[in-house]
């Protein structure tokens, strides 16, 4: 079998295990939902009005169109957490070492849990997804090729925070480790432009709020759903998940592949 | 490493049987902590080999190496003609292991444990569910197949464990501590499993810390002490290294035993308990002379025991002498 041919099959072997620790346990990817939901409603049906003016809106609808895109992002934050945990529960059991003592594709294991965890990240897209448009989300003005883009955006950033948490799992001892480590992942958004703009935010505070890499995602989302600016948005975007995907990757290897205790 | 460091191992082959593990200067370290501290191995192909030792003797990170899951610090190993260091994929091909602690996916089922082993060795789907169901049966976990390993008893989880291991069908088995905590039943049936392993030609590789097991199972045993092998060789040739046999005449008379031992020489008296060891192989001869002695002195012991050397004499005789100044330090410390 050649090698590549071998790394798919057992990548496959891999994922396929993984999915079904997700679905047996699915309780860990609830109550992961929960954050982002509780967030939208929240924002929406208790502070609704007043962020809605804040905004510069006028009425409630206004502010569902401007979270409906920093909750999709805060969804993909909050479910990796997901990965960091079960990644480092994983990687204390002795199932693990068996695979290392094993003639397998050596990435494989991470390969499965990258995929496993991408999966779990969309399905938990559409589901919040579609609660935004429960409560009245529209994309009215967007041609196929922005929803295209729109959807590529979000894959490619689940892919950037997928490979992070995978890394932040291999570098915890323990879940507890993990679900610390992993915190940014779900503050970040909260000081980001999801709730209100960066611009009112106190001067000081802006370029961190600006360049941290949930805000540009958020407003480059905005822009393709919503018809809203850009900007240098975009590519900041692409910057970002690129090198967050590089770093996993490569910080996921190198834990991987030194000496388990 | 440079290779003129190297003793000059026979890399299999020669006159010997060939040699399935072969090993030299093993080392280890972990910090300022040595773990093994140059260890030579040569296992032949299709023999028992027990490595026995107390806790933290280093038993576990010797199993490590050879199972490729950690590299040594320094040393050179062949495994199934595999050269360690540079071809791991081949010699993880070769071998299978069950480690101490259990190595099986406790969140799914047995079957789906076994399933997996036959995906990962790239069994086709047909082939794979019949060695699963083969190999659950063997090891008695067909009833359990269908639930969470999780939820199975220590013996069942090991069974698992070595049931998956077999999947791949590997030549040479690593098994480390395979019966610690384990019941005396779930400990006797891992020995007849082990056994057959053997009866198939399998090398094995063995780990443990009780010397029976080394006893029962091993063709050769090597007792590992502070990182060093004290001793190598059969059962009987380890016991053959330590005079340990003796026979024990204990009294509840004071009088009787005072006369005992003036009257005998090369007695060991231990005078609390009233007992006195005579050295001895053992042999009817011997005994009957004794009692003759006995009896035309009149002498009357109340109990009298014959000690043949076992394990236990060899192993504590190779580990204490080692022990006694790591003790003494941690008492001045």
């Amino acid at each position: 079998m050649s090698s590549l041919s071998l790394a798919v099959r057992d990548s496959n072997t891999m994922l396929r295990r993984n999915l079904l620790h997700a679905r047996r346990y699915p309780s860990m990817t609830l109550n992961l939902l929960l954050t982002p939901i509780m967030m939208l409603l929240l924002f929406v049906y208790i502070f609704g009005d007043v962020m809605s003016t804040g905004i510069g809106g006028s009425d409630r609808s206004d502010y569902i169109a401007y979270i409906v895109p920093g909750i999709l992002l805060m969804t993909i934050g909050s479910t990796v957490i997901g990965a960091a945990v079960s990644v480092s529960t994983d990687m204390s059991e002795g199932i693990i070492a068996r695979f290392r003592t094993m003639a397998i594709h050596r990435d494989s294991v991470i390969l499965g849990y990258v995929v496993g965890s991408l999966l779990q990240v969309l399905a938990s897209l559409v589901f919040v997804g579609a609660v935004g448009v429960a409560i009245g989300f529209r994309s009215t003005n967007a041609t196929a090729l922005e929803w295209l883009a729109a959807l590529g955006l979000l894959a490619l950033f689940a892919l950037a925070l997928t490979w992070i948490a995978v890394g932040m799992g291999m570098a915890s001892p323990n879940a507890e480790a993990a679900s610390n480590m992993a915190m940014p992942l779900i503050l970040l958004p909260l000081i980001s432009s999801a709730f209100i703009p960066a611009d009112t935010m106190p001067g000081w505070f802006q370029p961190i709020a600006e360049y941290q890499p949930f805000t540009p995602a958020i407003e480059t989302l905005r822009g393709l759903l919503l018809g809203t600016e850009i900007g240098h948005n975009g590519w900041l975007t692409v910057v970002w998940s690129l090198a967050l995907a590089a770093l996993g990757y490569f910080w996921s290897r190198a834990l991987f592949n030194r000496d388990p205790k | 490493m440079p290779s003129s460091v190297m003793p000059t191992p026979e890399w299999g082959g020669g006159s010997q049987s060939p040699a399935a593990i072969i090993a030299a200067g093993l080392r280890k370290s972990y910090g300022d902590k040595t773990v093994l501290d140059g260890i030579d191995l040569r296992i032949p192909a299709g023999s028992v080999f027990a490595l026995l030792g107390p806790n933290g003797a280093g038993k576990t990170t010797a199993v490590k190496i050879l199972s490729t899951l950690i590299t040594a610090d320094a040393g050179e190993a062949k495994v199934a003609g595999h050269d360690l260091a540079t071809d791991p994929q081949a010699v993880r091909a070769a071998i299978g292991v069950t480690g101490q602690f259990s190595a099986v996916d406790g969140l799914i089922t047995g079957e789906e444990n076994m399933l997996l082993m036959a995906d990962l060795h790239h069994l086709s789907r047909r082939e794979g569910r019949r060695t699963a169901a083969e190999l659950l049966e063997r090891f008695d976990l067909t009833d359990a197949a269908k639930k969470p390993a999780a939820t199975y008893s220590g013996g069942m989880k090991r069974r698992l464990d070595l049931a998956m291991t077999l999947v791949g069908n590997p030549r040479i088995i690593f098994l480390d501590e395979p019966t610690t905590g384990l019941d005396p039943r779930s400990r006797h049936n891992m020995w007849q499993i082990i056994r057959e392993l053997v009866s198939d030609g399998v090398t094995v590789f063995l780990t443990t810390q009780y010397l029976e097991e080394a006893d029962q199972l091993a063709d050769r045993i090597a007792v590992l002490n502070d990182g060093k092998i004290a001793a190598e060789g059969t059962a009987d040739e380890l016991k053959r290294l330590i005079p340990g046999g003796h026979i024990r005449l204990r009294f509840t008379d004071p009088a009787a035993y005072q006369a005992a031992r003036h009257a005998l020489d090369e007695v060991t008296p231990d005078d609390e308990a009233l007992s006195l060891q005579i050295p001895s192989d053992g042999s009817q001869r011997e005994l009957r002379s004794l009692l003759d002695w006995l009896d035309a002195a009149d002498i009357e012991a109340d109990e009298l025991t014959v000690h043949t050397p076992d394990l236990d004499d060899v192993f504590f005789a190779l580990t204490s002498n080692t022990n006694i100044p790591t003790q003494s330090k941690e008492n001045a410390r």
